[in-house]
């Protein structure tokens, strides 16, 4: 059902918080993604003309990098994109079919590949690119939120939680429920001040992005005194007494 | 121990489209990984007899659980349909990728064949090089069985600066014998590390210390990767370092912010050196008739310098009991950084740097290292028996690599860097750069290098790349010519402790110093990105001399994948993947040990190969038996292993030594030295394929002089003799190298080198002009031009990687957006790029955050048509450039001689002295040069349209 | 974004049809247009063509044409969905329609057509509703895009109504609705470029990244450096000149050319040549209109590509 659904006050909303303070842009979160889903609820990641020309294929996650600002005060952002997990997406309410949904327990929005006609139009009404058509098997495709993971009881319990996040090797990725004032990720984007993304779209990102920190002041120093006049500067460390 | 992650405990939802607890896998096996050089541990989990995931192993000390781009994108390097699945034999002409697919007993008859007839004649032409080498310590023992001196990895063209400067400076080195304490530091210096050595355990430490909110500077030309999140951003010009690191070393002098006490203690900065100009015994230490080294105390006079209670003076001129004068080591060097030339005003310039950038970061760490002292309440006891109830930090860590290293002045940036690290007192202590064990060892660590009086049939006794004190150790006949034939150990590099693999191909054609008769690769590109100039290399390796006969008569050459060299190949061993063999990391090697303990690992098998592929090691094995190498037959001549996993378990090197540390003993009780264990394959499986060992909290600190820790190391076997480590600031084997140009000692250079060892074998840290620059026109080639790898890409090649060649299909050269304004250059624009010695075409792309001297690219990720199983229309054959055809293995010619593009220490290659110019080109196209491709070879494996890789689905 | 022609020859060509089948339905019954049925039949004959066709089309851009059955379920929330049920829905007015006219039952032909229009318009509505409704693309996000639609359809409708009647001799009152929707459709498409013309509305690189506090943000280097899907469908660029020479061209072909055939059909006569040429260059130049719709859309991901 596309229509999205009643989500009662305290409900779970899953996401992921992006420290781009930290993330190096190493692309670990990228393969990690496409490795597990290869073989995952939406396998399988296909990639065309894999060893030719126009080599491209079906990624969740997908890492770019920005130059914002100049001369000194500018930085270098790694920036790694995925499905946001909107509160009110409207990848979902434009699915004529019902297979694009979300989950009113746990805010996950995923795809039913069974009943996909593969018509587009959720990639068109997704801002953030997070849509991957699967043009093989001429389904729509996306990040899961790596939903066979997390509740995989077959896992052990530490593991139980995005592919990408435990790859991250910078730390700069992380799982939990954003819907619960009192969680990790939800007091990270607090004292952080996590950004949704375009918030003037009104999809209400569930995904929050953690911005690079401000740099530190850097003041110049006061020229220190210096015996640089002395004539030898060398030998005022003849009287320091040392032992061992 | 890291942080777990948090588990979130969750109830699923009802919902009848989604699994929820699929098992990953049927199978899941522990092993290594081996997509760089960091070995961090994985976990590959398999379904049906093919790999479903692998993941980071959570209780790996390497790695933590977490993984790289790289690594988790390693069921695509399994697959590659640009792995070799057979032995090959070139039937056409070398070059032309003509083969003909041959069985192992063949190949292996073959190889004898060659290899037999060099050992019983003149076993110095084999030259044997094994690039990505991870079992440097079984090809570097069997080199020498076999007889040759001609035998290094890849280290003399990647590290060597950082390990030679590090080893003869403070005992260890960045990465893989030392590591910032990312868990305490306050202020953390990077210096040229793009994705670089050591990967994951960098990022984790990052990650550390901006969870701690410690200060984080990056010193680099390019703003990506580290430098990306870096607190600070230092854009400094290529090759400058060492000449940024001594004004930061003049400003710590200058404003008296040292740790004299540290200096005295644990450096030679309080012994005397002899002070005699023009004498034999100029710069060398004073010593007592015991061969120890002088320092005069304030009560005693002169005075060995390691004895308790010493009092010593760091400045004055004394004179010794047999009437010479001396001066402290400290009194030289601060007489030198103190000098108006070091001076932030004076360099700032020639550093890209502003004079109050420098003065200030020199007063942050001062003020870090002495204002903020970390104090831990952890007591040890150091050498000359003190108590010390706690242990005093200086939180000051620093961490280098690649961009000071590959610059033919790295060795001295290098020491530079370690010079500071001892004036500030943060080596070794809580919040600074710390010693991974089995470091810190004596410096240097080792016997002289072994490769003198080769003969037929002998092996040589000794390590090949191994440690020169002086002149006498050097690998040079009476007339003072090399005896290898890369030139390591000569006089043209003195101190080129990983060999100088980036020459032998050159030399080689050349015959210089000697004609070979088989080059013997493993893993080396050496006709693509890792040949400072491919087009020669594939030159040499083409050309015939008039007899018909190639120059170098054979070629064997094992890799796992298609690469540009095979072709050049007559023999072809095909390797397997890394996820097909036994393999060891090995602490008689390269160790994988932290400051917290030594470690080792192996790799076992995930997967059996479904080719007729077998592991190098293996082939060496066999080979060493078929040639009866002694260390590889029984007495009755029969082969002594019957494959690698039995050498790993029952070589022994030395009596209870063997390539692996763990699990030793016949009971797998003992750790560094004990007997071989039948088991001991099994119980590192049982362990997650690696051993750690976990020294107690009180050897934790100060570990070159405390007590506890040396005497373990020594029961270790990792050092002889328990002694005080005494770090070198004043480098004595230098000061004697030096002697010998000026003239003194039996060995003396050539006198066509006099000169440059004279300059450069200093025995402090100095800074110069890039060699390939000095005298050149800057003002005509006005950017200094310099790589990195992609992290997606780093340390090996991913381009027959589906998922990895996606993210980095093809190169662009970065510009400064304001350098491309005035040259009237816009994003996308194809250009020349013009160095001394040729000319590419490539795309340029704009950026603000680079350097505005500087261009650079991603390196290796232009390939040629044909190999890595790529179609010739490929991106990275059209668009995708290396500079390496712009650089040059050869430095300007001076007067007929030439001379490595190389530090003239390590012999380490200069890859970034590059200068080049940009000009607009006329007309878009793909980039240049662009070879002919290469012929396919037999049996290539059909490329699919569409890769469906799951393990969901059938097969 | 891509103007994939099956989309674009779908949107003008069931727009048209159901332009038509609007038309006929409501001015038969008034008797504006020619009563035999002949003339009617042929109308809704050609209506259900295009309409036909047209939906075909639109089967070919989906990735499982099959399952196509599945998109009627979601008319609560999904325009897309409505205009599958609409469209579906109103086939059967229309059939009724046609059948009543066969058989001769003027009765039921007067209500069916006017249920076949209604459809019509709701179809059309739902079609415009689609794009109107996507807030990652500003061009198509705005108030004019579904009366656009409307508008359109009922100009193409009409042209072909009066093609087909001027055929039959009667050309004076379908030409002087074709002048004032084709001079409404003219005034409506520049106002409407006037008004989108503004690039990417309230989103930026910088609001996409949320990175603005830094200052401008300018990509360095994509996640690939090849092209993906998202970028073949959205990130389709046309050059602003080109851009500027279509939208003439759409104008002088697609509304000023009929129109003036129109006049030209009511001063000089010639109707049953001038009027089909007209519905032709109105076809034409909605096809055009139809693809510079797409071509000149730009979908905010974009952003993350291009940083514009």
């Amino acid at each position: 059902m596309t229509c999205l659904p009643e989500i009662t006050p305290g409900a779970k909303k899953l996401g992921l918080v992006i420290d781009l303070d930290t993330c190096v842009g190493c692309q670990g979160c990228a393969t990690s993604c496409k490795e597990w889903n290869a073989s995952g609820h939406s396998a399988p990641l296909p990639d065309y003309k894999p060893y030719s020309a126009g080599a491209e294929g079906v990624w969740f996650n997908r890492v770019h990098s920005y130059e914002a600002g100049e001369g000194a005060d500018g930085r270098t952002v790694h920036f790694p994109r995925s499905c946001l997990h909107c509160e009110t997406p409207a990848c979902v309410t434009v699915c004529p079919t019902g297979a694009s949904y979300k989950r009113g327990e746990d805010g996950i929005v995923l795809v039913d590949h069974d009943i996909c006609i593969g018509c587009g139009l959720c990639a068109w009404a997704c801002p953030y690119g997070a849509r991957e058509m699967d043009e093989d098997q001429g389904v729509m495709k996306k990040c899961t939120l790596c939903v066979d993971r997390i509740y995989n009881e077959t896992i052990p319990e530490a593991q139980r939680q995005p592919a990408c996040v435990l790859a991250c090797p910078t730390k700069a990725r992380h799982f939990g429920d954003l819907g619960d004032p009192e969680s990790k990720v939800s007091r990270l984007v607090a004292e952080r001040g996590g950004q949704p993304l375009m918030p003037e779209l009104g999809y209400g990102p569930v995904n929050s992005y953690l911005p690079p920190r401000r740099r530190a002041d850097t003041q110049p120093v006061e020229d220190a005194p210096t015996p640089m006049d002395i004539k030898n500067p060398v030998l005022r460390w003849m009287d320091r007494v040392l032992s061992r | 121990m890291p942080e777990a992650p948090t588990p979130t405990r969750l109830q699923p939802p009802a919902d009848s489209r989604v699994e929820y607890s699929v098992p990953v896998g049927d199978t899941m096996k522990t092993t290594t990984c081996y997509m760089c050089a960091c070995r961090c541990g994985i976990r590959v989990h398999l379904k049906d007899g093919r790999i479903r995931y692998i993941e980071g192993n959570p209780d790996h000390p390497v790695n933590k659980g977490v993984i790289c781009g790289k690594g988790s994108a390693g069921i695509m390097t399994q697959y590659a349909p640009a792995r070799l699945s057979s032995p090959l034999l070139r039937v056409g002409e070398r070059g032309s990728g003509e083969f003909k697919e041959i069985s192992w007993p063949e190949a292996m008859e073959i190889a004898t064949g060659w290899l037999r007839n060099i050992r019983e004649t003149d076993p110095r032409k084999l030259a044997f090089f094994t690039g990505r080498d991870q079992s440097q310590s079984l090809t570097g023992f069997w080199a020498a069985q076999f007889g040759t001196p001609n035998f290094a990895a890849h280290g003399g063209f990647c590290s060597v600066n950082m390990a030679a400067g590090g080893l003869y400076s403070i005992g260890g080195s960045f990465w893989e014998f030392g590591e910032p304490d990312w868990d305490r530091a306050r202020y953390v210096l990077m210096f040229g590390v793009a994705e670089d050595h050591d990967s994951n355990p960098i990022k984790l430490g990052v990650s550390r210390i901006k969870e701690r909110g410690a200060k984080f500077v990056s010193v680099n030309p390019v703003r990506t990767g580290y430098s990306a999140v870096a607190d600070e951003w230092v854009g400094i010009r290529p090759g400058t370092d060492g000449l940024f690191a001594l004004a930061l070393a003049h400003e710590l002098l200058r404003t008296d912010k040292i740790d004299l006490e540290f200096l005295g203690r644990y450096t030679n900065a309080a012994w005397l050196v002899v002070r005699n100009p023009g004498g034999a015994d100029d710069g060398l230490f004073a010593r007592d008739e015991n061969g120890a080294p002088l320092a005069w105390d304030r009560m005693r006079g002169a005075t060995d310098a390691k004895s308790a209670g010493l009092s010593p003076v760091m400045v004055g001129d004394y004179t010794l009991p047999d009437g010479r004068q001396a001066r402290p080591v400290f009194h030289l060097l601060a007489e030198r950084y103190l000098a108006p030339e070091y001076a932030p005003d004076a360099v700032a310039e020639r550093c890209g740097i502003p004079a109050a950038t420098i003065r200030r970061i020199a007063a942050e760490i001062a003020e870090v290292a002495f204002g903020q002292p970390l104090v831990l309440d952890q007591p040890w006891t150091d050498v000359w028996g003190n108590r010390h109830a706690q242990t005093i930090g200086r939180p000051v860590a620093f961490h280098a690599m690649r961009g000071i290293s590959a610059h033919s002045n790295g060795f001295h940036s290098c020491r530079a860097l370690h010079l500071l690290q001892m004036l500030l007192g943060a080596v070794d202590t809580p919040g600074s750069w710390r010693y991974k064990s089995p470091f810190p060892r004596p410096i240097p660590p080792g016997p002289p290098p072994a490769g003198k009086g080769a003969k037929p049939n002998t092996p040589l006794v000794g390590n090949l790349l191994s440690f020169p004190q002086g002149p006498d150790d050097l690998l040079v006949d009476d007339a003072g010519n090399p005896l290898r034939i890369d030139k390591a150990f000569s006089w043209e590099a003195p101190m080129a402790l990983h060999g100088m693999m980036h020459t032998v191909i050159g030399n080689a054609g050349a015959g210089d110093p000697y004609p070979i008769d088989t080059l013997f690769m493993f893993m080396a590109n050496m006709a693509w990105n890792s040949a400072m100039n491919p087009g020669e290399v594939i030159r040499i390796l083409t050309e015939k001399r008039p007899d018909g006969e190639h120059v170098i008569p054979h070629v064997i050459y094992s890799d796992a994948y298609y690469s540009e060299t095979v072709p050049y190949a007559d023999l072809i061993l095909p390797d397997t993947t890394y996820l097909e063999r036994w393999d060891c990391i090995s602490v008689l090697d390269r160790p994988i040990g932290s400051a917290h303990g030594a470690g080792d690992s192996i790799r076992q098998p995930v997967i059996a190969p479904d080719r007729d592929v077998r592991p190098f090691q293996e082939v060496l094995i066999e080979l060493g038996a078929r040639l009866g190498l002694p260390a590889f037959v029984r007495e009755d001549g029969s082969p002594k292993f019957k494959d690698y996993p039995d050498y790993i378990v029952n070589h022994q090197r030395a009596p209870g030594v063997g390539p692996l540390a763990g699990f030793r003993g016949t009971d797998g009780s003992k750790k560094g030295v004990g007997e071989p264990n039948p088991d001991q394959l099994q119980r590192y499986i049982d362990n997650g394929c690696f051993w750690r060992d976990h020294l107690p909290p009180e050897q934790h600190w100060y570990k070159h002089a405390n007590q506890a820790y040396l005497d373990n190391s020594k029961a270790m076997g990792f050092i002889p003799k328990a002694e005080q480590i005494v770090m070198q600031i004043w480098s004595e084997p230098l000061q004697k190298f030096r002697l010998a140009a000026e003239g003194h000692g039996e060995r003396q250079p050539p006198d066509r080198l006099r000169e440059r060892i004279r300059t450069y074998c200093d025995p402090l840290p100095i800074w110069y002009p890039a060699l390939e620059q000095q005298g050149a026109d800057l003002a005509r080639f006005d950017l200094s031009a310099v790589t990195q790898r992609p992290m997606a890409m780093y340390h090996a090649w991913g381009s027959m990687n589906a998922w990895l060649r996606q993210i980095h299909g093809s190169n662009k050269l970065y510009m400064a957006r304001s350098r491309a304004e005035a040259l009237g250059l816009v994003h996308d624009d194809w250009i020349w790029v013009e160095s001394r010695s040729g000319r590419l075409k490539c795309q340029l792309a704009v950026m603000e955050g680079v350097n505005a001297d500087t261009v650079w690219t991603w390196n290796a990720i232009g390939k040629r048509g044909g190999a890595w199983g790529l179609t010739e229309d490929s991106p990275e054959m059209l668009r995708g450039f290396l500079l390496n055809h712009v650089i040059s293995e050869w430095l300007p010619a001076q007067e007929g001689f030439r001379s490595a593009n190389a530090d003239p220490v390590t012999g380490q290659a200069a890859w970034y002295d590059l200068r080049v110019r940009v000009t607009k080109a006329d007309s878009p196209g793909v980039t240049e040069p662009h070879y002919a491709p290469l012929h396919e070879r037999p049996n290539q494996p059909k490329r699919v349209d569409i890769l469906r890789y799951s393990t969901k689905s059938e097969a | 974004m891509n103007p994939a022609p099956s989309i674009v020859f779908f949107t003008t060509a069931s727009g048209a049809g159901y332009g038509l089948l609007f038309w006929l339905g409501l001015l038969r019954p008034v008797g504006l247009v020619p009563q035999v049925p002949a003339f009617a039949l042929l109308c809704l004959a050609l209506a259900l063509l295009l309409i036909t066709a047209g939906l075909a089309s639109s089967l070919l851009h989906l990735g499982n044409p099959q399952r196509a059955w599945r998109a009627f379920s979601q008319w609560r929330s999904s325009w897309l969905s409505r205009e599958g049920v609409a469209a579906v829905a109103t086939y059967i007015p229309a059939l009724l329609f046609g059948t009543a006219l066969l058989t001769g039952r003027p009765g039921l032909a007067t209500i069916a057509g006017l249920v076949a229009a209604l459809g019509a318009v709701v179809t059309v509505w739902c079609t415009g509703m689609i794009y109107a409704s996507l807030k990652p693309i500003p061009q198509w996000h705005h108030p004019l895009v579904a009366p656009g639609y409307l508008l359109l359809a009922a100009y193409t409708g009409m042209a072909l109504l009066a093609a087909v009647s001027a055929i039959g001799g009667v050309v004076a009152g379908p030409a002087s609705f074709i002048v004032t929707l084709g001079l409404a459709g003219l005034v409506l498409k520049i106002a409407y470029w006037r008004l989108v013309d503004g690039g990417m509305g309230r989103s930026s690189a910088e609001s996409a990244t949320s990175l603005g506090f830094i200052g401008r943000v300018r990509p360095l280097d994509p996640p690939h450096t090849e092209t993906n899907y998202l970028l073949r469908e959205m990130g389709f660029r046309i050059a602003r000149k080109h851009a500027a020479k279509l939208r003439n061209l759409t104008l002088l072909l697609g509304f000023g050319g009929p129109v003036l055939l129109a006049l030209l059909a009511t001063q000089l006569g010639f109707g049953g040549l001038l009027l089909p040429l007209a519905a032709l260059l109105a076809l034409g130049g909605m096809l055009l209109e139809r693809w510079l719709m797409f071509a000149e859309a730009r979908h905010t991901v974009t952003l993350y590509y291009r940083g514009t």
